[in-house]
C-alpha cells in the first residue's frame, strides 16, 4: 500500500509481550498445608531453583518473542507452543520441589500469573491461527493434534503432584462416570432436540400460522433461568411419577437424570428450530421459483435445494445448542442428575477450589473442543459455489 | 394451441392481469411486450400454474390445465424465469440437466444434451460443464438459464426476459439461435420481453400489454402500420415506425426487373438494409442477387412507397 509503513512488529505480540511482564510478577503457583486452607502464592523464580527456573524462563521468553514479527505466522504458532512447554516444563520442576519437605497433606496449586501466562499464550497461538486461516480440514487436524498432545502430558504423570490431579486421583472413578452423565446429557439432549427440532422447523416453515404460534412459546421458554427450570421439572416430574401407573416403573422420578435431560431439551428447542426456519428460507426466491417452474415437488425442493443450501445455518443452530448444553448440564448436578456438575457443587460445599476445578475445566474444555468441531462441520457442509474459494 | 380464455389475476383487490383473452398457434412465437408491472410475467406464470388465475382458464391442446396435475403440467413446459433462477450450489451441468433428471432420463443420454446446448450457446463444454453459476458472467447465467428450459426439448416454452442481460451483439446471436431452434424443433413459445424491437425481430405474433390489460394481438406489421392506441403507437416509437416496418419485408418482395450500379445486396436482405446501402452510397437503386448471380434490383422509389402508409390511430 502506497505511503504507508508496513509494521514489522505485530500489534498483538507487542501487547502479549508486555502483560506477560506484569503477568510474571503475580504468583504462578500457591502452596497451602492442606486441601481446605488457602494457599500462599509464590512468584515464578521462587518456585525451583535455579537450574529448573533458568531454562523455564528463558523458553517462555524466547517464545514470546518469537511472536513479535509480524509476518511470520507460523513462527509465531511455534512461539505459543514453546511457551506453553515452558509452562508446562515450570509447573513440573515447581510442584515436585516445593511440595519436597511440605508434609503429607501439602498441596501445590496453579496461581493467578500461571493462568494470565496461559491465556497470553493461547491468544498468541489463536491470533498467529486466525492470520493463517488454514482450511476446516487443517483446523481438524490441528484440534486432533492438540488433543493428543494435552493427553499425552496428563496421562505421562508429569502433573499429578498439582492439587487438581489429586483431586482427581481419589476421585477416578466417579469422574468417569461424572464424564460419561455429562456427555449424555448434552449430546443426549441434542440430538432429541433435533428429532423433534428439525421436523417442527420444517412444518413451521410451512405454516405460517404454525410459526408465529410455536416460535414465541419455544423464546419464553428459553428466557426460565435454568436453575428456575431445573427445579420446576423436579415437582412437575415427581406428579407424573405419581399419578400417572407405570411410570415410576419406567424410572420417571423427580429427582436425577431425566428432568436435568429434559430440561436441556427444552433448552435446545428454540435454536434448532428458529435455525431450521432460518436455513430453509435462505434459498433465493427466484431459485425457488425456478425449481417450482421446472416441476419439482414440494419433497425434492427441500431435499435438492433448499436443505442443502440452508444446512450451515441449521448446523450453526446445533453448534449453539451443544455449547450451551455443556453449559448448562453443570447444573444438573444440583439436582442430582450427574455430570460434572456434581463435582463443581461439591467443592463448594467444601470450600476445595480444586475439586470445583476438577469439575469446570473439563466442562470449559469440553466446551471448547466442541465449538471447534461443530464451527468446522459448519464450514464443511457450506455446498460448493465456486471450485476455488 | 394454446388458449388463454378470459383470463384474470386479482391482486388485493387490483387486477394484475385483466380479462386477457388470445390464441397460441403451435409452432410459433409469441412475444408479449409492455412496460414494467403491465402483468407479463403474471400471465405467462398462469401458463404453467405458478401463479393460479382468479378466474378464467387456459387450455392446452384443447384441454384446461386446470384439471391437470401441477408437475407434470410444469415438467412438460420450458420455463426460462426472468433473473435466470440457476441453483447456485450445482454445475452448470447439473442445471441444465435438471428437468431431464426430474424425468428419469439416464446419464449418458443427460449428458449428451447437456453438451449439445452448451455447444448452441456458444458456451464451450469442457470449460463450462463444471463451473458454477457464481462463476459465470450475468449474460452466461442468462444463456444456461434458457438452455436449462429447453433441456428436455418442450414443446411449449415460456420464457421471461430470457436476454435481459445481454449485450447487442451477443443478443442478436441469441435471438437468431432461438429463431433457428424455434423453426427446427417447431416449437411454441411464449415470450416476454420489454424491448419493442425484440419483439418485432422474434414475433410470429406481438401481444402489448398495458395495465394488466391486452392492448393489442396481431403480427408485428400489423402492429407497426395499425397500432390500436395510442399506447401502442408510443410503444412501436412514433418516428421509427417506417424504419421498423422496413425492417420486416425482405428486399425480395419489392424485387423489380433491370439493372443498377454498384455493390449488390442479397434477396434476403430487409428493406430497412437496402435504404440504408441507397442513402450511404448516394444510389437510387441496387442490384440485387441471389446465391452470388444478379436477379434484379430494388429501387428507393419503391422502398419509399412501402415505408409509407402507416397511418396514425384514429
Ligand atoms: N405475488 C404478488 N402479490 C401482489 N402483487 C403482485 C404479485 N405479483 C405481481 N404483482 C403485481 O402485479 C402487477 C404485474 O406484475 P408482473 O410481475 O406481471 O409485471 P411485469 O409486466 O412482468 O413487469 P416487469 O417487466 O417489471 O417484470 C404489478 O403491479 C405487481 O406489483
Ligand atoms: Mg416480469
Amino acid at each position: 500500500m502506497p505511503g504507508r509503513i508496513k509494521s514489522v512488529v505485530s500489534g498483538p505480540g507487542l501487547l502479549f509481550v508486555s502483560l506477560s511482564l506484569v503477568a510474571l510478577y503475580a504468583p504462578f503457583m500457591t502452596l497451602a498445608a492442606n486441601r481446605i486452607v488457602a494457599g500462599e502464592g509464590i512468584p515464578v523464580w521462587d518456585v525451583a531453583g535455579p537450574e529448573a527456573v533458568i531454562p523455564g524462563f528463558a523458553g517462555l521468553l524466547a517464545g514470546l518473542v518469537l511472536g513479535l514479527p509480524a509476518a511470520w505466522q507460523v513462527l509465531r504458532l511455534t512461539g505459543a507452543m514453546i511457551g506453553i512447554a515452558a509452562l508446562i516444563w515450570l509447573l513440573m520442576e515447581g510442584s515436585t520441589s516445593l511440595l519436597e519437605g511440605a508434609g503429607t497433606y501439602a498441596r501445590v496449586s496453579l496461581g493467578s500469573g500461571f493462568w494470565c501466562l496461559l491465556a497470553i499464550l493461547l491468544l498468541l497461538a489463536a491470533d498467529a491461527l486466525s492470520s493463517l486461516s488454514p482450511g476446516p480440514k487443517m483446523r481438524g487436524a490441528l484440534l486432533a493434534v492438540a488433543i493428543v498432545v494435552s493427553a499425552l502430558v496428563l496421562w505421562s504423570g508429569a502433573l499429578t503432584d498439582l492439587s487438581i490431579f489429586r483431586e482427581y486421583a481419589s476421585r477416578q472413578d466417579a469422574f468417569f462416570n461424572a464424564a460419561w452423565r455429562h456427555l449424555g446429557l448434552a449430546f443426549g439432549s441434542l440430538v432429541v432436540a433435533a428429532a423433534i427440532g428439525f421436523p417442527l422447523g420444517v412444518y413451521c416453515h410451512r405454516n405460517e400460522g404454525l410459526r408465529s404460534a410455536v416460535l414465541p412459546v419455544l423464546s419464553f421458554l428459553q428466557t426460565i433461568p435454568s436453575l428456575a427450570m431445573f427445579g420446576i421439572m423436579i415437582p412437575l416430574l415427581a406428579w407424573v411419577s405419581s399419578t400417572i401407573p407405570g411410570a415410576k416403573e419406567l424410572g420417571v422420578v423427580g429427582i436425577g437424570f431425566l428432568p436435568a435431560f429434559l430440561a436441556l431439551v427444552i433448552y435446545s428447542l428454540l435454536p434448532v428450530v428458529a435455525n431450521t426456519v432460518a436455513g430453509l428460507e435462505a434459498t433465493p426466491i427466484v431459485t425457488l421459483d425456478a425449481a417450482r417452474g421446472m416441476g419439482m415437488t414440494r419433497h425434492q425442493r427441500l431435499i435438492q435445494i433448499q436443505l442443502p443450501l440452508g444446512l450451515p445455518v441449521m448446523l450453526a443452530g446445533l453448534r449453539i445448542v451443544l455449547v450451551q448444553n455443556i453449559g448448562l448440564a453443570v447444573i444438573a448436578g444440583l439436582i442430582g442428575g450427574g455430570g460434572f456438575g456434581t463435582f463443581v457443587f461439591q467443592g463448594l460445599n467444601q470450600t476445595a477450589t480444586d475439586l470445583i476445578l476438577l469439575g469446570a475445566l473439563p466442562t470449559v474444555i469440553l466446551a471448547l473442543i466442541s465449538a471447534i468441531t461443530m464451527d468446522i462441520l459448519v464450514e464443511l457442509a457450506r455446498p460448493n459455489q465456486m471450485r476455488h474459494r | 394451441m394454446i388458449e388463454i380464455d378470459n383470463i384474470t389475476k386479482v391482486y388485493d383487490g387490483r387486477p394484475a392481469v385483466d380479462s386477457v383473452s388470445m390464441t397460441i398457434e403451435s409452432a410459433t412465437i409469441t412475444a408479449i411486450v409492455g412496460t414494467s408491472g403491465s402483468g407479463k410475467s403474471t400471465l405467462l406464470r398462469m401458463v404453467n400454474r405458478l401463479v393460479e388465475p382468479t378466474s378464467g382458464q387456459v387450455r392446452i391442446n384443447g384441454e384446461p390445465t386446470a384439471g391437470l396435475p401441477k408437475n407434470a403440467l410444469r415438467r412438460r413446459i420450458g420455463y426460462a424465469i426472468q433473473g435466470h433462477g440457476l441453483f447456485p450450489h450445482h454445475t452448470v451441468a447439473r442445471n441444465i440437466g435438471a428437468v431431464p433428471r426430474l424425468l428419469g432420463w439416464d446419464n449418458d443420454k443427460i449428458h449428451t444434451r447437456v453438451n449439445e446446448l452448451l455447444d448452441l450457446f456458444s458456451m464451450p463444454p469442457d470449460e463450462f460443464r463444471d463451473r458454477y453459476p457464481a462463476e459465470l458472467s450475468g449474460g452466461q447465467q442468462q444463456r444456461v438459464g434458457v438452455a436449462r428450459a429447453l433441456a428436455s426439448r418442450p414443446d411449449l416454452l415460456l420464457m421471461d426476459e430470457p436476454f435481459g442481460a445481454l449485450d447487442p451483439i451477443i443478443r442478436t446471436r441469441a435471438q437468431t439461435d432461438l429463431h433457428r431452434i424455434q423453426r427446427t424443433l417447431g416449437s411454441t413459445i411464449l415470450l416476454v420481453t420489454h424491448d419493442m424491437e425484440e419483439a418485432i425481430q422474434l414475433g410470429d405474433q406481438v401481444a402489448v400489454m398495458d395495465q394488466g390489460q391486452l392492448v393489442q394481438h396481431g403480427t408485428p406489421a400489423e402492429i407497426i402500420t395499425n397500432p390500436a392506441t395510442e399506447f401502442v403507437a408510443e410503444m412501436v416509437g412514433g418516428v421509427d415506425r417506417p424504419l421498423r416496418l422496413l425492417s420486416l419485408l425482405s428486399v425480395s418482395q419489392i424485387l423489380e426487373e433491370g439493372a443498377a450500379e454498384g455493390e449488390p445486396i442479397d434477396e434476403k436482405s430487409s428493406l430497412r438494409e437496402a435504404l440504408s446501402v441507397c442513402l450511404w452510397s448516394g444510389r437510387n437503386a441496387v442490384p440485387v442477387e441471389r446465391n452470388g448471380n444478379p436477379i434484379g434490383r430494388v429501387t428507393l422509389e419503391a422502398i419509399r412507397s412501402r415505408a409509407e402508409g402507416t397511418h396514425e390511430p384514429g
